[in-house]
């Protein structure tokens, strides 16, 4: 490797790890909890049973996992101006990756929910206390426990689909790297590098759900 | 104190309760015996709403309740009279022993933390269980599971306890702890009705006994005269077959 490359490469990490902490996690932690308050409420209103709402989720979860990601941003940044809405690139990210991990999590919380066993209620209204006391109580800590291995496998892939946000001008970590690539030229070093700085964060977040999990196991929550 | 009036339930086609009729007076301990399916369990969890009886009254503090057309508000009132210990323990999984027993008087009753923790302490000093009350329900034994249920039973200061079959998950040598504290509280004058498949204590700790078979009650009796001087060939036959079967068992 050239000392020329060796420089761009030394020159660009932090230029690539600073936008990584300061959009690209923050994208990823704010489209999360939009995520998983969607997929929460999409959740509950399946496990309810609530008429009409019921089919209105079926149908955006339908919608949402079955149309690709990428489209979806195109439409929400490129097309919906075109009717008047205008959005700015981050806040139109944060929404788009919300809506969209919002319907695969809805499913994962779907069948967590199912999961706790029904005595689980029964008890509860045996104790005196009614269905959203229940929901809130004890229903949905156990049903979230159930669901952390997989929510946070979610928010690991998300971390990594907010580099599409770079198609819509958020000048996240990959967009950095392009950006950098246009006046240098060193596509191959500068991507794996972009890769790299990536690794990076998805691997403190297994390391962090792994701890997280054990610790949640000494709970013994699940039978 | 609690009668219930011709309940009627089935599940699709299959009669579960053929117009049962049942009184309890308060301080009655009273075991429902019967073979499997008989319909015990469904009218018990009929008396307490977690099932809907098809039609029937019940009549609690005096007061007569369509069970068919009760409101919400309603069942909330009678649940506030009552408490409910379920086959297996149903324990909140994601809480403590003493948190299980605070959170209906908490949640449910408003009552301060400070209150409800002093009575939580005293419901779990009863049944034997204050070393054990920082576990979680899967760092105790089942024996010890009913009883951190039966405190959070007791905590409600119900007027009567429920007991659907309360040893029947446990493991033999468990059985004993759980019927110990169910002894201990029919001697203080609480009210309970207990389906269960314990003849022991359904002859030495119950004042009347009922039989159940095929959807109907075949008879109701003091306990002594259930068991010594039954009214039906059937309960005869009930009797001899199951205490056959534990001299069969004994014997082994």
């Amino acid at each position: 490797m050239s000392e020329r490359v060796i420089e761009i490469l030394v020159d660009s990490f932090l230029k690539m790890l600073i936008p990584g902490i300061k959009v690209t996690v923050p994208l990823t932690i704010l489209s999360f909890a939009l995520g998983l308050l969607i997929a929460t409420v999409c959740a509950i209103i399946q496990y309810a049973n609530i008429r009409y709402l019921k089919q209105l989720c079926r149908f955006y979860i339908w919608i949402i996992r079955g149309t690709p990601l990428l489209v979806q941003l195109y439409i929400f940044f490129y097309g919906l101006p075109k009717v008047g809405i205008m959005l700015n690139a981050f806040p139109c990210a944060i929404l788009v990756f919300g809506i969209n991990e919002g319907a695969y999590m809805a499913e994962s919380m779907r069948a967590a929910l199912e999961a706790v066993p029904k005595g689980q209620l029964e008890a509860g209204y045996c104790v005196g206390m009614n269905y959203l006391q229940i929901m809130w109580r004890i229903v949905l800590p156990q049903a979230m426990r159930t669901a952390f291995p997989s929510l946070s496998n979610s928010f690991i892939s998300l971390l990594k689909s907010t580099s599409l946000a770079a198609t819509i001008t958020v000048t996240e970590l990959f967009r950095t790297a392009q950006i950098i690539n246009a006046r240098v030229y060193e596509p191959l070093a500068l991507y794996c590098e972009a890769a790299l700085v990536y690794l990076l964060f998805s691997t403190f977040l297994t390391w962090l759900q792994a701890r997280i999990e054990k610790r949640l196991s000494t709970y013994g929550g699940v039978r | 104190m609690i009668e219930a009036r011709k309940i009627r339930k089935s599940f699709g086609d299959i009669l579960v309760l053929d117009d049962i009729s049942l009184k309890v007076e308060k301080g009655d301990v009273i075991a429902i015996l019967g073979p499997s399916g008989s319909g015990k369990t469904t009218l018990l969890r009929c008396l307490n709403f977690l099932e809907k009886a098809d039609s029937g009254e019940l009549v609690f503090d005096d007061v007569v309740y369509d069970m068919k057309t009760i409101n919400k508000k309603d069942i909330a009132t009678i649940r506030k009279k009552t408490a409910f210990v379920f086959q297996n323990y149903n324990l909140f999984l994601n809480m403590t022993a003493m948190q299980n027993v605070m959170e209906g008087l908490v949640t449910a009753r408003k009552m301060s933390k400070e209150e409800a923790r002093e009575k939580a302490l005293a419901a779990l000093e009863k049944v034997g269980m204050l070393d054990r009350k920082d576990h979680y329900p899967s760092q105790l034994s089942g024996g010890q599971q009913q009883r951190v249920a039966i405190a959070r039973a007791l905590a409600l200061d119900p007027e009567i306890i429920y007991f659907d079959e309360p040893t029947s998950a446990l493991d033999p040598e468990l059985i004993g702890e759980v019927l110990q504290v169910m002894k201990k509280l029919a001697n203080e004058g609480m009210t309970m009705l207990v389906v269960t498949h314990e003849m022991n204590f359904a002859r030495n700790v119950s004042n009347k006994v009922i039989l159940m078979e095929n959807s109907v009650i075949v008879e109701e009796n003091e306990a002594k005269s259930f068991f010594e001087n039954p009214k039906e060939e059937r309960t005869k036959a009930f009797v001899s077959s199951v205490y056959e079967r534990n001299n069969l068992a004994n014997s082994h």
